[in-house]
């Protein structure tokens, strides 16, 4: 086959030709796959072909390589591992022939391609020879194939996990890539190519790091790389400093002094996409201390990992007045472009993150810039002083904040109105809401809005809500935590008085023409959701009100016919807010009965819409309304029942929904919301719940978050239909014990520990619901066979001492359920288990009330069961 | 390797509102589900508690229907002592009484007659006397009042209601029945099932629980003679679970014929010129019914909170004066309240909503036996399909009448 002409094809701009093209390729892939992949290769690799249809052989040959969905990816290794390693080994010396071709292209997507094929070959101890020969290419070559080498490399650190290279090969990679970043090298191309590399190299280095002159060596030339006449070099130079501040933060003590004057020369007088970095530099320092302050409350034991070396606090004097000159540096508009990131803006958001590091400590520093700033002409003034008032009130103590706030309040509500810039205004907006969400609710001791100036507060941001969208946005915002602020206040809201007026309002901003800008629809659906969440029971009869207005939008939602596919967007979107909105709403209205009842009234027209909404889309399930009807379930309880026909085929679809898990999340949910609902009504729909359930727990393509919760809804079924869960007690309880083995293999990061913890937690709810599903049956003996897995579960995790306070409420509760429907007959077993003794003992000595009264109550049951 | 992307959030709030949804569900989903839990292990917890009662009412000998088992001495092992002990420690006094005053399904007063009567709805003459759990375990058999506190305390015929002499009784066997006790002839009579033998109907329907009961409403239960002296009629919808607390799914409705005591009397037995009505007193000095969520009535003045030395929670008995109870909208808007002092130390509740609203009609347009009677008949209630929630949302509504 003359895979030139077909490669060329592949790029024409006739449509016919490209698709024939497309599907001879297909069809030689398909047919003889070592053929077509040496084709490829070769294609690449010869010099006498035209360009571009070398770059497309490389991605053509990298696509058989990887894909993004695992299981494609998965599938492609193997394929790639069986493959005869005669083919193998040619494909690969072209690879790396290619790496010396003088066509810049040609070399680039080779290096690309032998990372992809080092990502497979190197964990499974294949390929032994490649760093070497890269190695020795470092050394030998023209200056192009050592570049090309260098990318190489930089690729394969980013492919490879460095526990696959051993420290010798690491320490080799590192000195190529050290030595062709330094200064000593000419070539430019080399010498970004070795900086880029280093990027990616940088997880290797972690022996390197620890060993002083190693590291002294590789922090100099990085340092050095900064200075780089060319502005490229810098910038990357500048991305590995921010990468080893949060990769190395514990190490940096002795350079921190040199890299400040770095990055405050490269903020002020370089180049935007180095000062941007530099900047980053010191914002990435602050996520580090923030984390470590956090994590152990500044309180240093000897215990923590990484001590705060207060890299922030000590910079500050100096950091502080730079951060706050580049806020100046404003761009006209940046507020209406989605998309800007300047120095202004960084240098903003990072006084932010240096409020938050040093607290108290900031505030003396920036009051005189905003006193100084916030009178005058210049917009920009005014801008940057407001901007640097909002950015330093989360992190210092309310008591520092609050006189400031109060004196700073009348001016701020005049500037919101008054300014005549829109930027002044924007930021002045956002201010708002930043002292709303830091210091206004029930745990603030001196109110910000009181009783003194509350009219003149919600008048302003309503007036302010008429202004441009950007604005409006932040208005809408800022009421969204005033409203916050009364999450939890009582019978009686001080919003109340304006809870028509401010509802009123922010349906009025749903209808602008503009409403489509700076997100402003959502930003006014959001607030209202949040004013209602946090209304009390004077306003319930508004908010009642509230439920026909919202429906009546959604209902036009549903009008328009033959949609283009933006338009069709749009309209998902729409009834995504508004089916946001009437959740909350039902949430709201459901928790309190007297407004339930009234609200019942409306649910077969909603559950009507809401089916609507559904049959707008063929395939898959929108996400809020499902939420929705999640809520509704609850409210309406058994009643349910007569939607279940009609609503069933939506619910197997977003069971079936692997690609937006979050939907399949969601959707699994809603099941344990009907089953609660529905209690035995559910049973006509269990055995297609229950196939969907087991089909996406044995499915690999599914997002592993999704599992536990379905564990948690078979606990939910058979609470729900008791003993008529006999059909699934097998396929239950074996998937929940395979699940349980997995989720007792020890080992792994914090956030395998997480996953572990919320799989175990699904587990035990699922063998609590069934325990108490059976409870009272006659065929409790069914699960006797069952008891001593679930006891060694709950002793293993007992053992393995890693369970959080989650996880053991529940598995001493299950401990209870099987003991109370086991009855005697499991006596002997539950006295020999551990869990029935120290577990249990440890549980009712906790501090945790919730743990403590499930522990009672195994405690309880277990004595009923053994006093027989 | 092309730059990296380091914009961080600009102007905006670190998490969104659909997160937040989200997040609110998976919280409600959480809460809904320890409460299921809750539910279905609390029933046997409540056995467990039961086992061992709180001498605190003089343990009196009843000669009660129910079969007299002999006693025999106390005969069970070392570590159910142990428990006794455990549980008797937990469980006491006030305690114990507060728990057990949860626990009874509490019907509402009948201030409008429901949709579908005669379709949903059972009915039955309410015997005269104290409401109350008769709960049998582990070997005796105790009865516990609406305030939770022990009535009596005896041996019975039910399963696990007296000590066997061969110790047979299974401990996981045990009976809660819900029960009025007639004074006149010492009889329990059961008027609704909690647990028989170890098993829930919690959970079961009142058609289900009521199978041994099936009279629909018609004039026998009214008119019909009763071997108890009546005090009312009790409405029970059949698709009603056993639920603790006040419910509108079981209604009370009484009058001259079928009741002697329609009209509330006072701590003498007669009765007062001006309803009483019994109201809680909140920490802002509203007055409240004990209803979920509570019907506020008034506030009360500061100056009586001082001088009597009232707290909130203290429950305290108002006369509604000349001015009367005024509604806007179905919605109670205004009452006319007397101070006259604090109610009998007795008292575990504040009256209901419906209590006071039914005592207030009676008074002044009661809701008469010709209306109830009206609505089996009414043709078009025959095909009337509304479900009985919806006839529940129009009871508000036509309070405005009174």
């Amino acid at each position: 086959m003359e895979v030139t002409q077909v490669l060329l094809n592949a790029q024409s701009i006739d449509g016919t030709v490209r698709k024939n093209a497309e599907e001879s390729l297909k069809q030689f892939q398909e047919q003889n796959l070592p053929g077509f992949l040496l084709s490829l290769s070769g294609e690449l690799a010869n010099e006498e072909k035209p360009v571009e249809t070398r770059k497309l052989a490389g991605l053509i040959l990298k696509n058989a390589l990887d894909a993004k969905e695992q299981p494609r990816k998965f599938e492609l290794v193997q394929r790639w591992l069986s493959l005869d390693s005669n083919a193998k080994s040619q494909i690969k010396a072209c690879l790396l022939k290619t790496l010396s071709s003088p066509v810049s292209d040609a070399r680039s997507t080779a290096s690309q391609v032998i990372a992809k094929v080092a990502g497979i070959e190197l964990p499974q101890k294949q390929w032994p020879e490649l760093i070497g020969s890269l190695l020795s290419n470092v050394h030998q070559l023209p200056a192009h194939a050592k570049q090309a080498t260098l990318e190489t490399l930089g690729y394969l650190c980013e492919e490879v996990s460095p526990d696959v290279i051993d420290q010798d090969q690491v320490n080799k990679i590192l000195t190529a890539v050290v030595q062709g970043m330094s200064a000593s090298e000419r070539n430019t191309d080399v010498r970004l190519a070795a900086t880029r590399a280093l990027y990616n190299a940088l997880g290797f280095a972690q022996a390197n790091f620890s060993n002083d002159m190693e590291r002294d060596y590789i922090m100099r030339v990085v340092c050095e790389a900064t200075l780089s006449p060319e502005v490229r070099i810098r910038q990357a130079a500048f991305e590995c400093l921010v990468s080893i501040s949060s990769t190395y933060y514990e190490k940096l003590a002795p350079y921190i002094q040199d890299i400040f004057n770095i990055t405050a020369k490269a903020v002020r007088e370089d180049e935007e996409p180095v000062a941007l970095q530099a900047i980053e530099f010191w914002s990435s320092i602050c996520d580090e201390e923030i984390d470590i302050l956090e994590e152990y409350g500044g309180d240093f034991t000897g215990d923590s990992d990484i001590p705060c070396f207060y890299f922030i606090k000590q910079a500050l004097p100096a950091l502080v007045p730079m951060l706050l000159e580049m806020l100046l540096k404003q761009e006209e508009d940046q507020d209406l472009d989605e998309g800007a990131w300047n120095i202004a803006m960084a240098g903003g958001t990072c006084l932010g993150l240096v409020a938050r590091t040093v607290g108290d400590d900031i505030v003396p520093l920036v009051v005189p810039f905003i006193e100084e700033n916030i009178t005058k002409p210049d917009w920009r003034q005014r801008e940057a002083a407001t901007y640097a008032f909002g950015s330093i009130l989360e992190g210092p103590s309310p008591e520092k904040l609050i006189p400031l706030v109060n004196a700073a309040l009348t001016f701020m509500l005049s500037a919101l109105n008054k300014d005549p810039n829109s930027h002044v205004k924007d930021t002045t907006a956002w201010t708002l809401g930043r002292i709303f969400e830091f210091l206004h609710g029930s745990a603030v001791d001196s109110p910000i809005f009181t009783q003194a100036n509350c009219q003149q507060i919600v008048t302003v941001l309503l007036q302010s809500m008429k202004d441009t969208p950007n604005v409006a946005e932040k208005a809408c915002g800022a009421l969204y935590f005033l409203a916050q602020g009364y999450e939890e206040v009582g019978p009686s809201s001080p919003l109340t008085p304006f809870f028509q007026e401010i509802v009123q309002s922010l349906l009025t901003v749903t209808h602008r023409e503009d409403a489509g800008e700076s997100r402003l629809r959502t930003a006014a659906y959001e607030t209202l959701n949040e004013v209602v969440r946090c209304s009390t029971d004077e306003t319930a009869p508004l908010v009642l009100q509230l439920v026909p207005v919202i429906m009546m939008e959604l209902h036009n939602t549903l009008e328009g016919q033959k949609l283009s596919s933006d338009e069709r967007e749009k309209q998902s979107e729409l009834q995504g807010l508004l089916c946001g909105c009437l959740q909350v709403i039902i949430q709201k209205l459901g928790s309190s009965e007297p407004t339930k009842y009234v609200f019942m009234r409306y649910a077969d027209q909603i559950m009507g819409l809401f089916l609507r909404v559904f049959a707008c889309r063929s395939a898959t399930v929108h996400e809020e309304a499902m939420l929705a009807i999640g809520a509704l379930a609850y409210a309406t309880g058994p009643d349910f029942a007569k939607y279940m026909p009609e609503f069933y085929r939506y619910l197997e679809m977003g069971l079936q929904n692997f690609e937006e898990y979050q939907v399949c999340a969601v959707t699994v949910g809603v099941v344990g919301d009907i089953s609660r609902a529905l209690e035995e009504k559910i049973v006509p729909y269990c055995d297609g719940i229950m196939t969907q359930l087991l089909k996406n727990l044995s499915s690999n393509q599914l997002h592993r978050s999704v599992k536990p919760p379905i564990f948690s809804c078979f606990g939910d079924i058979a609470l729900a239909v008791g003993e008529y869960f006999e059909k699934y007690l097998m396929w239950a309880m074996s998937a929940l014990q395979r699940a349980a083995e997995l989720s007792t293999h020890a080992a792994g990061d914090d956030e395998l520990t997480e996953y572990r913890n919320s799989l175990r937690n699904g587990i035990l709810e699922a063998y609590s619901g069934i325990f108490q599903g059976f409870k009272n049956s006659p065929k409790t003996h069914l699960l006797i066979p069952y008891a001593p897995h679930v006891l060694q579960f709950l002793d293993g995790i007992y053992v393995e001492k890693d369970m959080d306070d989650v996880v053991m409420k529940t598995a001493i509760g299950v401990l209870g359920d099987l003991a109370d429907t086991l009855g005697s007959p499991a006596a002997t077993l539950i006295q020999q288990s551990l869990s029935s003794k120290d577990f249990l003992n440890e549980c009712l000595s906790s501090e945790d009330h919730m743990i403590k009264e499930s522990a009672e109550w195994a405690k309880l049951a277990i004595s009923r069961a053994i006093s027989v | 390797m092309a730059p990296h992307d380091l914009r961080r959030p600009f102007k905006r709030a670190a998490i969104t509102d659909q997160q937040k949804r989200r997040e609110l569900s998976l919280l409600r989903q959480a809460q809904n589900r320890r409460e299921a839990q809750q539910q279905a292990r609390c029933l046997a917890s409540s056995i467990l508690s039961l086992q061992s009662p709180v001498p605190e009412s003089e343990p009196e000998q009843s000669d009660i229907e129910l079969e007299n088992a002999s006693e025999t001495e106390q005969e069970s092992g070392a570590l159910s002592k142990d428990l006794d002990v455990r549980r008797a420690s937990k469980l006491r006094g006030p305690e114990a009484r507060n728990w057990f005053a949860r626990q009874l399904m509490l019907p509402e007063w009948m201030i409008d007659v429901p949709d579908r009567l005669s379709q949903d709805w059972y009915v039955f003459a309410r015997p005269a006397g104290k409401r109350c759990f008769v709960v049998s375990s582990n070997g005796t058999t105790v009865s516990r009042q609406r305030n939770g506190s022990i009535l009596h305390h005896f041996p019975s015929a039910l399963p696990a209601g007296a000590k066997t002499r061969d110790g047979s009784g299974s401990a996981q066997s045990y009976c809660i029945l819900d029960c009025i006790f007639h004074e006149l002839d010492q009889t329990y009579y059961v008027i609704d099932i909690v647990c028989w033998n170890g098993y829930s109907l919690y959970d079961c329907t009142a058609e289900f629980r009521f199978y041994w009961l099936n009279s629909k409403l018609e004039e026998s239960a009214y008119t019909g003679v009763m071997p108890y002296v009546k005090d009312g009629l009790l409405f029970y919808n059949k698709h009603a679970h056993y639920q603790t607390g006040n419910t509108p799914l079981v209604l009370v409705w009484k009058d001259e014929d079928c009741s002697q005591y329609v009209i509330d009397t006072d701590s003498k037995g007669e009765i007062p010129s001006q309803q009483q009505v019994v109201l809680e007193l909140q920490d802002d000095r509203k007055l409240v019914t004990s209803d979920e969520p509570p019907v506020l009535f008034g506030c009360l003045d500061g100056d009586i909170i001082e001088k009597s030395g009232l707290h909130s929670g203290n429950l305290l008995r108002f006369a509604i004066s000349d001015g009367g109870l005024s509604f806007v909208d179905g919605k109670l808007e205004k009452a006319d309240l007397n101070y006259l002092g604090k109610a009998n130390r007795a008292r575990a509740f504040a009256d209901t909503y419906s209590k006071v609203l039914f005592q207030f009609m009676v008074r002044h347009s009661p809701l008469k036996i010709d209306d109830l009677l009206a609505s089996i008949n009414s043709p078009d209630d025959q095909e009337n399909n509304s479900s009985d929630i919806e006839m529940l949302l129009n009871a508000p509504s036509r309070v405005t009448t009174v």
